[in-house]
């Protein structure tokens, strides 16, 4: 019952976090803290009480719509389980991160973080492909109105745009669903939405229904060229749903590759693998030189985030153990990464009124203890060894240069991309001359600081221990390659 | 087992690092002075216990300590393993007994800097990664050192924030070795392939066991490796960052930019010289790039005017000599030339730096001039040092590059390869005595700037001084013995002997004699020379650094730059806003229908009523 406690716990808090708002002006924060953090716990404890060989924690199987073949199933495994964790943590960092900047309607901002965690966690734990949809809508309508009510002054181009992508993609992950269960249906007259028969007659599925699939994870992680409502979305959500999309939502669709995509369709998968990997290098790069062009702080974080991505989708069509292992280290440290920067761009904004780089400079004089925590993440976003996006990287790289040799070389190149964009982004916001008469800037306090120091803690531990996170993910992903036949 | 302690000493300073980085900046002077320095300087002498008791193991073995396993998938398992051997054993010296001694200095150097908590917390980070470079066990944990030191370095190059040049000489510093990396990692991927392992030792014997001599992968991924240690010493085509490194304060220049990380590539090559022993076409072009490099560099060094510049070319070339050593063959005289060379580059950097400070922060050559006598600390640590540079018989320079320049005769082509890098030892000699000669000599031309000079050392910065005087003097005695065992030419050869030997050893005089003559007595006359006609174009050539930074600029960083400008909004994105333009003007399109006149709609339903029916009936 982790699962679905745990989804309970967030559906039932969102109204409650709502509700806080009579209390007083911090109470939908202060409770939607306790929400996650009761989630965590009812997590942690499920987890350390279940013993998981094979890497299942825990299956829910219950009957929904039986006449379709429709049922309430959710699978906890070592996967789901650091993407769930990821999620409640990032969480609870976008909490923090909204206390002081979320004016108006705060009980109602709360109530749409927890739904859009809620659909979020549900993504990460359904096994049954109408209940997985349903959730991939949840987590949209939420993130929708986050955007288009607390968001900045193009808020209702990015919403709408945001929208637009995620729903015509949806739509077509719909019709892919069906047509899968209806081809599964006339294979074995068997109805079933349940992912774990299907996947076992992975063999006879029509490859095109592969496309319906892919449309919508890749949309999501964003990979080039369906790229373009990420910078806009992200830059124009407040930090909260900043922190939250490039977090955890882009990792929705880089985990439906994995679970997903490419056991259902492996023969598929394998033909398809070099342009995909093509396709993975060329974000890699492409998105890093986009970043490097930008002159508003959070837009370059933000199209850093497709060259992140990037990796991880060269990583999971390489599919061997080195490269989906590196995937997944790669999300996680991308999350963490990620959402102290946008949490650094947001805090900025509080303070400066203004994203723009050309208007920024010489901050590190005026505020260097929020230099010193911006210097750590971009060093961590360029690859900086020690830290756990270049174990990521690196694994991708490794594991991807046993598979194929040119999309690799193409996608390192990428490293030399980063540092260019990371180092000027640094440059033009903390180093350089402050502007002569520039008011006092207020340094990061006791919570953002706290905050930071939890994230680069992380991110230090996976750079230089990533082992028990491999442990954790290892049996899910060897399952899944087994399935797909791939040789250890 | 007091070698045992050997995790202690990168440690340390990590520890110092970390103290420093809590603190924020609140402690004083002193406080951070203690940390700073004090964390290396325990460091040094922990290395005496280790070193005693690295002695007493069995000849020829390696010690190695396993402190944790990084990661462990699907065979790929890097740890955190420690490995001492004589190599290593020199290079920690280096590290930690120069880099006491100019942390020492810096705790002088810097003081009054609001910063000055901030440059000893990126110095120690530094030495703790220098120290995993040279330690670690695992091709990734030297790569892990190998990107840290690039990170120290951009840190201290721009540590003088409020200045963008020098936060533009810090990006270029750490992109264009991040260039190098990328080969370099390009290369362990390449090798992990083949052989299944980054442990250097494993992979050392598995690739001589799987690879005949000149296997086409294995030349690729040395070529690859040498990518990468082009990169970090500023070699040919990747060595334009360090001229302008020299922005940094002038301890990390001689800390990180003459001593300890630009030689990083020597170490490698030479750690890993299984590889190229099996690939010497790769071996060659080591060979080629650092006679390419000395020669090159040293001209460029002629016509500097900047002190710091003129040190880093010298540096440049100097580096270009331990390369050709590598290529050549003479493993252990590289080894040895980069142990000297640390001295007495540290030697000249941290004079330099007395110098620049006696001055006011001056640094152009051509506004010095006659200062000897007023400033005696730095003018005896660069007449040293420079001795040492043109490798003056019994200096410490002397043995090491008469040990590289005697073995590359044996070599294949050897005299034609011997004859360019001995033009390159004259041309050293006479930098070195232009710099000195200009420096400290000849008419006084700093009195424009209307300060006295003022030799502002302490204790903490002319200790230094003498210390790596007596090092750049006598360290040449040391001999070599530790590498001996590491290294296959089995320690510094003597090579040559006879005529080739004694005009080794007289050209660096014969460079003196006739820098004197040029700098000296005829300065005026080359002065003039330097400003018309023909030779005045040859002199901005090699002022510029033969043109490099010019090409790149124009072939590379322009270009890039100014794509980037063009599609910032991102063309992809354009093929999107075409689709909802299109849109937005098909409903244009359709709404201009909706005129609320009702004729109009009449006359559409009756056009309409009979397309149908036409359709219908089958005439159209």
């Amino acid at each position: 019952m982790i699962s679905l406690g745990l989804i309970g716990l967030l559906l039932v808090g969102a109204p409650l976090a709502w509700a806080g708002e009579r209390l007083g002006p911090s109470w939908p924060q202060r409770l939607s803290l306790v929400v996650l953090g009761l989630a965590s716990a009812w997590l942690l404890l499920g987890w350390l009480a279940a013993a998981a060989d094979d890497g299942v924690v825990e299956t829910v199987a219950l009957t929904w719509i039986p006449r379709f073949g429709i049922g309430v199933i959710l699978v906890l495994d070592g996967l789901s389980l650091v993407m769930v964790a990821l999620t409640l943590a990032l969480g609870a960092v976008a909490v923090v991160s909204s206390w002081t900047e979320v004016g108006e309607r705060h009980g109602f901002f709360q109530f749409n973080l927890l739904l859009t965690l809620a659909g979020v966690a549900g993504v990460f734990m359904a096994q049954d492909l109408f209940l997985f949809f349903v959730f991939w809508e949840v987590m949209l309508v939420p993130m929708y109105l986050l955007i288009a009510i607390w968001g900045h002054e193009a808020r209702a181009y990015a919403a709408m745009k945001f929208f637009l992508f995620t729903q015509i993609s949806g739509l077509l992950l719909l019709v892919a669903i069906v047509a899968l269960v209806l081809s599964h249906q006339a294979a074995t007259g068997v109805l079933t939405f349940d992912y774990r028969l299907l996947v076992t007659g992975a063999g006879s599925l029509p490859a095109w229904v592969m496309v319906g699939f892919l449309a919508a994870f890749l949309t999501k992680l964003p990979s080039v060229p369906v790229h373009s409502w990420l910078p806009d979305a992200h830059t124009q959500a407040p930090t909260a749903g900043s922190v939250i999309l490039a977090g955890i939502m882009l990792k929705t669709g880089a985990y439906g590759l994995i679970r997903f995509v490419v056991p259902l369709f492996p023969d598929a998968s394998e033909a398809l693998r070099q342009p995909l990997m093509v396709l993975g290098a060329v974000s890699v790069v492409y998105g890093g030189y986009l970043a490097f062009a930008q002159d508003d702080f959070k837009r370059l974080v933000a199209y850093s985030s497709i060259s992140h991505m990037g990796f991880v989708l060269l990583g999971v069509f390489a599919w061997n153990q080195l490269a989906v292992q590196g995937a997944v280290v790669q999300m996680v440290a991308h999350g963490f990464s990620t959402a102290a920067l946008f949490m650094m761009a947001g805090a900025l904004q509080e303070r400066l009124h203004t994203r723009e780089l050309s208007q920024m400079g010489g901050l590190w004089q005026r505020a260097p203890r929020m230099g010193a925590v911006a210097l750590f993440f971009v060093v961590a976003s360029l690859g900086m060894p020690g830290l756990g996006n270049f174990v990521g990287e690196f694994m991708v790289l490794l594991g991807a240069f046993q598979v194929d040799v040119g999309p690799t070389i193409i996608a390192a190149l990428g490293l030399i991309v980063a540092a260019a964009y990371a180092l000027l982004l640094m440059q033009r916001s903390f180093q350089g001359a402050a502007p002569s008469g520039a008011p006092e800037l207020r340094d990061f306090g006791a919570r953002e600081l706290a905050v930071m120091i939890l994230l680069m803690a992380a991110l230090i531990t996976l750079g230089v221990y990533p082992q028990p996170l491999l442990d954790v993910s290892g049996p899910v992903v060897d399952g899944l390659r087994a399935l797909t036949g791939a040789a250890r | 087992m007091s070698v045992g302690l050997l995790w202690l000493i990168p440690m340390l300073p990590l520890l110092g690092f970390l103290a420093l980085a809590a603190t924020e900046g609140r402690l004083g002077e002193r406080a951070v002075a203690v940390i700073g320095a004090g964390s290396v300087g325990l460091a040094a002498l922990l290395a005496v216990p280790v070193t005693v008791g690295f002695f007493e193991l069995p000849a020829d073995t390696g010690f190695s300590q396993t402190l944790w396993v990084w990661l462990d998938v699907a065979g790929f398992r890097p740890a955190f393993t420690l490995y001492l051997d004589g190599l290593s054993l020199v290079m920690l010296w280096v590290i930690t007994g120069v880099g006491f001694l100019i942390h020492l200095y810096a705790t002088g150097y810097m003081s009054g800097d609001p910063g000055y908590s901030r440059f000893f917390a990126y110095m120690n980070l530094f030495v703790f990664a220098m120290l995993m470079l040279v330690l670690g066990n695992d091709l990734l944990v030297l790569y892990l050192g190998w990107e840290g030191v690039g990170l120290c370095s951009y840190l201290l190059i721009g540590f003088f924030q409020q200045d963008p040049a020098n936060g533009y000489a810090a990006r270029k510093a750490f992109v264009v070795t991040r260039i190098g990396d990328t080969a370099m990692a390009l290369g362990l991927f390449l090798l992990f392939r083949e052989l299944g392992t980054l442990e250097i030792q494993p992979l050392l014997g598995a690739a001589t066991a799987a690879w005949p001599e000149g296997s086409a992968t294995l030349t690729l991924a040395a070529l690859l490796l040498l990518g990468g240690a082009v990169g970090k010493s500023a070699q040919l085509p990747l060595q334009t960052w360090l001229p302008d490194a020299m922005a940094g304060p002038t301890p990390v220049s001689a800390l990180i930019h003459a001593a300890t990380m630009v030689t990083a590539g020597v170490y490698l090559i030479a750690r890993l010289h299984d590889l190229y022993l099996l690939a010497p076409v790769a071996q060659t072009a080591v060979a080629l790039t650092g006679l390419a490099t000395l020669f090159i560099a040293a001209f460029a060094a002629l016509v500097q005017t900047d002190v710091k510049r003129i040190l880093a070319y010298s540096t440049m070339s100097q580096i270009g000599y331990m390369f050709f050593a590598l290529g050549v063959g003479a493993w252990s005289a590289a080894v040895f030339h980069l142990m000297t060379h640390a001295f007495f580059k540290a030697l000249l950097f941290l004079s330099a730096g007395s110098l620049i400070l006696a001055l006011h922060h001056e640094q152009e050559v051509t506004r010095m001039g006659g200062l000897w006598r007023r400033l005696p600390w730095p003018f005896a640590g660069m007449l040293v040092g420079s001795a040492a540079l043109a490798a003056l018989p019994f200096t410490s320079g002397y043995f090491s590059k008469d040990a590289i320049l005697l073995t590359a005769f044996d070599a294949p082509g050897g005299f034609w390869l011997w004859s360019v890098a001995l033009l390159a030892a004259l041309v050293t000699a006479l930098y070195s005595v232009r710099l000195l000669v200009l420096v400290f000599f000849g008419q006084p031309r700093w009195q424009q700037s209307g300060r006295e000079p003022r030799d502002r050392g302490g204790i903490a910065m002319r200790l230094p001084l003498a210390a790596l005087s007596l090092l750049a003097i006598g360290g040449g005695w040391f001999g070599l013995s530790p590498v001996a065992a590491v290294l296959p030419d089995g320690g510094v050869g003597h090579g040559h002997g006879g005529w080739v030997m004694w005009a080794t050893s007289a050209t660096p005089l014969l460079g003196v004699l006739l820098g004197l003559l040029l700098f000296q007595r005829w300065g005026a006359v080359v002065a003039r020379l330097g400003t018309s006609g023909g030779t005045r174009a040859v002199r901005r050539f090699w002022l510029s650094g033969w043109g490099f930074d010019w090409l790149y600029r124009q072939l590379i960083e322009r270009p890039f730059v100014a794509l980037a400008r063009i599609n910032r909004n991102d063309v992809v994105d354009r093929v999107f806003a075409a689709l909802a333009g299109g849109a937005l003007g098909v409903n244009g399109l359709l709404s201009a229908t909706q005129t609320g006149r009702l004729r109009w709609y009449l006359a559409n339903m009756a056009g309409g009523l009979a397309l149908v029916l036409l359709i219908v009936l089958g005439v159209l």
